[in-house]
């Protein structure tokens, strides 16, 4: 039996997207008119399990009477709204913001989304100088659990999130320092082992460009054997205490090399405690 | 992160927070609501250990940390937003010598010894340095010598002197060099504290229909209208309302706040009293930038002399940003100063989250003059939709750089003739500072209202009224406001973040025309659009307008910078 979540009667926001009359309910966004819609709009620092910061801003749409664009993952829709989707000055804000990042960030292991959204609306990172600045740097290895790459890193705030108040509540991380030069840091750039991590992972379980990736997973791209394609998922429980967190095993040559957690399951919301995202050794010990 | 404060570390933190409870064996911190309660001291904690200490070490910003239950990590963060505070060691005393556009304007080069630093607010001196002295007064120099720079390194305070700043004024600055600043009575005797007792007398309600029918329009950048956001906040039924002085003046080439605040803090005061009684706040904050500590000290001074007004002054951190209001309030709840999206409104819910009002120094003491003469005598000065006095800041190439008091309507050519004209050929002004636009010799005739400087695609932003004549570069003119924004950036958003450093280094290869200057332009033409349509705030927003419209008027032509 699957628990349904029962909530209040919401009332009904009619608005228009590019022109046709859609029907809403209070509340929602309109990122979530519209993906109901099928339509395809890219994001980077929205997730469905955090809290919209409005960030990265490859979201936005154009709204009758606003100035400027609005970002559509947090934006919630009004009675009456005229919504643009697809106008030149989306097309082209959601270029730019594409074409700035990957101009200034590695985003080679970012989702395969993201090429589609870069070919779609025309980004091209190479129009800049040749000495432009970038985040450019050596990835940061000091144990044997996580990989922090910020040559990666488009500074979307979903690890901070992930490790703050939107899940873990640990608060190791923060975005330090202004501007460009800001980055993801612990206290001082201490290593995590003297910060306040807990390895719990849910951070390198939101990063969308594989800036924070599993030391595993960064060994074996190393090596040339991490291979996709080989890779089967199997969804469990995990064995290690009460509550019931739903696991995937992604096994790859009969061994597992990484543990995530469905983002849709009740429990977990995504994210999981250190036993459950590490705690796997046991299981293949031959 | 292991690390303990010293002795001196844990007095200074102790002398703001009080001494820390007597440990008693249990390990209770009250928990989360006390942490949240607590967070808004953040900042002035962190500024008490750089003031004392000269920077801000591991150990002491464990012990801040301990104090207030935030996590270090978190603090950290909050510590690395703002240039006047250092988590690296250095030397005890730190000159922060401006190298803006004003001051290049003027000729001044002078950073020998000093940091480099963004507009000091201190334009019509021509020159400036802010002082940092840990474990003594942070103090202003301006204008400032290399001499004097090299004296205060080495701990000298120079004897305060400067240069008259008023140059031409009217309603609104008639107290200014002739009430004593420090002077309660003084301000009575000139005719203080009239316009709070008639505003208590007369109600909130009426204040706000006063203020309406003023047609006061917001005197920081944005020109909205001061009733109606006033009305807005007072209808909100949540409580506790907030009132909130924006004292952050840092647009480059802005120093009219400064100067009020200095020389009459309590019309400030007394105008944040006004407002704060028409809007029902429990309670106001004077955010006051950091390299202002004359206007803070006096705003602090004349704060108690007003009964029934619970009011507090906050220091900047030395960030640009914490002038656009939800960066603002962010920084005084303790947090980086990153701007919020909008909507929700201050008004409904801004700072800790409660309606919130929030005002320029300079739209609040027109307050005064429209609580004693009425909203429509305000409203008869100036034009329709632009009423008022209005302050100048008037700086580069002028014969008489200062404050200039005008009523709405005057002319680009009147104010310049009244400043003494330009020596030499008159090649642009830049009206409305880093954010605002160079306009050319053939709009001078344009009358400075909202609307008139609109009709040329232009803005009065903070008041800020630029000149340049032949002898400038215009190419590091263009450079420096580039870098201006490449400096402030919060980095929350990308188009700001990333477009402000493209901007910049386009602008580099406009200015060394290595290649076709049109198609250089256009790449900055095309980072100006997502800047101004996707920025959060307005500073990216309006961080294309000064370089783009430098291109458009040719000034950057031959300029090889």
């Amino acid at each position: 039996m699957t628990a349904q979540p029962v909530d209040l009667p919401r009332r009904r926001v009619g608005l228009t997207v590019d022109g046709e009359p859609v029907a809403a309910r209070e509340g929602d966004t309109i990122l979530d008119v519209l993906r109901a819609r099928g339509a395809d709009t890219p994001t980077l620092c929205y997730a469905d399990n955090l809290t919209p910061v409005n960030a990265c801003r490859v979201c936005v749409v154009e709204v009758a009477g606003a100035r400027a664009l609005v970002p559509s993952c947090s934006r919630q829709v009004e009675e009456g709204m005229e919504v643009r989707t697809d106008s030149e000055r989306v097309r082209h804000s959601r270029r730019m913001v594409l074409e700035l990042l990957g101009s200034s960030v590695d985003l080679s292991r970012a989702s395969s989304e993201l090429g589609g959204w870069m070919e779609g609306y025309g980004a091209d990172p190479g129009r800049y100088s040749d000495d432009r600045a970038n985040v450019a740097q050596p990835p940061k290895i000091h144990d044997e659990l996580y990989v922090r790459d910020y040559a990666r890193c488009i500074l979307c705030y979903k690890c901070v999130e992930a490790c703050g108040d939107d899940a873990q509540n640990t608060f190791a991380i923060t975005a330090a320092g202004r501007g460009f030069d800001a980055t993801i840091a612990t206290e001082y750039e201490v290593v995590l082992t003297e910060s306040a991590c807990v390895y719990c992972g849910n951070c390198i379980g939101v990063c969308p460009t594989g800036a924070l990736i599993f030391k595993s997973e960064f060994d074996m791209r190393a090596a040339g054997t991490w291979d996709p394609d080989a890779q089967t998922v199997t969804r469990t429980i995990c064995p290690y205490c009460g509550v019931g967190c739903n696991i995937e095993l992604w096994v790859q040559d009969n061994a597992i090399v990484k543990v995530t957690s469905p983002l849709d399951h009740s429990v977990t919301n995504g994210h999981l405690c250190i036993k459950g995202r590490f705690g796997f050794q046991h299981v293949q010990n031959r | 992160m292991d690390a303990a404060a010293t002795a001196a570390e844990r007095a200074a933190v102790d002398a703001l927070l009080g001494p820390p409870a007597a440990p008693d064996g249990h390990v209770a911190f009250g928990g989360f609501h006390r942490a949240e309660a607590q967070r808004h001291l953040l900042l002035p904690a962190l500024q008490a250990v750089q003031s004392a200490i000269g920077w801000i070490s591991p150990g002491a910003l464990n012990y801040v940390c301990e104090r207030l239950i935030v996590p270090p990590a978190d603090a950290y963060g909050v510590a690395t937003f703002y240039a006047l505070l250092s988590t690296e060691e250095r030397p005890p005393i730190v000159a922060h010598v401006c190298d803006d556009i004003a001051c290049i304007a003027a000729g001044a080069c002078a950073v020998a010894g000093g940091h480099p630093s963004p507009c000091l607010g201190q334009c019509e001196q021509g020159s400036a340095a802010f002082v940092q002295v840990a474990g003594g007064e942070d103090f202003v120099i301006a204008p400032v010598s290399p001499d004097q720079i090299a004296a205060a390194l080495a701990g000298e305070q120079p004897a305060p002197g400067r240069r008259a700043s008023v140059r031409h004024a009217g309603a609104l600055l008639r107290r200014i060099g002739v009430v004593d600043p420090d002077s309660a009575d003084s301000y009575r005797a000139h005719g203080g504290f009239a316009a709070l007792a008639r505003a208590r007398e007369q109600g909130p309600g009426w204040v706000i229909d006063q203020v309406k029918a003023s047609n006061l329009r917001g005197r920081g950048g944005a020109a909205f209208p001061a009733g109606v956001k006033w009305e807005a906040c007072a209808a909100e039924a949540t409580r506790p309302h907030y009132f909130v002085v924006n004292a952050d003046e840092s647009e480059p080439g802005t120093f009219k706040d400064r100067i009020l605040m200095e020389e009459d803090p309590f019309a400030v005061v007394e105008a944040a009293a006004v407002a704060a009684f028409a809007v029902g706040a429990e309670r106001t904050y004077f955010y006051v930038r950091g390299e202002y500590p004359l206007a803070a000290a006096r705003l602090r001074a004349a704060i108690p002399h007003f009964e029934g007004f619970d009011a507090e002054v906050r220091l900047g951190g030395g960030a640009y940003i914490c002038g656009e209001e939800t960066s603002l309030f962010n920084s005084v709840e303790g947090f980086r100063g990153e701007p919020r999206q909008k909507p929700p409104f201050p008004t409904t819910a801004g700072l800790f989250g409660k309606p919130t009002a929030i005002n320029n120094v300079e739209t609040l003491v027109n307050v005064l003059d429209i609580v004693i003469d009425g909203g429509e005598a305000f409203a008869a000065i100036g034009t329709q939709q632009s009423t008022g006095p209005k302050l100048f800041c008037l700086s580069g190439t002028v014969a008489r750089p200062g404050l200039y008091e005008v009523p709405f309507g005057t002319t680009l050519r009147e104010l310049l003739e009244l400043a003494g004209g330009v020596p030499g050929d008159l090649r642009a002004v830049l009206l409305g500072g880093a954010a605002g636009v160079f306009v050319g010799p053939d709009r001078i005739d344009v009358p400075l209202t909202f609307e008139g400087v609109r009709e040329i695609g232009a803005t009065l932003g903070s008041g800020v009224v630029m000149a340049f004549d032949g002898t400038v570069d215009m190419g590091a003119i263009a450079r420096r406001i580039a870098a201006f924004f490449r400096d402030e950036s919060c980095g929350q958003c990308v188009p700001c973040r990333v477009g402000t450093v493209r901007q910049e280094e386009a602008l580099g290869r406009v200015l060394a025309a290595n290649g076709d200057r049109a198609e250089h332009a256009a790449l900055i033409d095309d980072i100006a659009r997502v800047m101004v349509d996707a920025s959060i705030c307005g500073l990216g927003q309006t961080a294309a307008g000064a370089i783009q419209s430098a291109i458009r008027l040719g000034l950057l032509d031959g300029s090889q910078t």
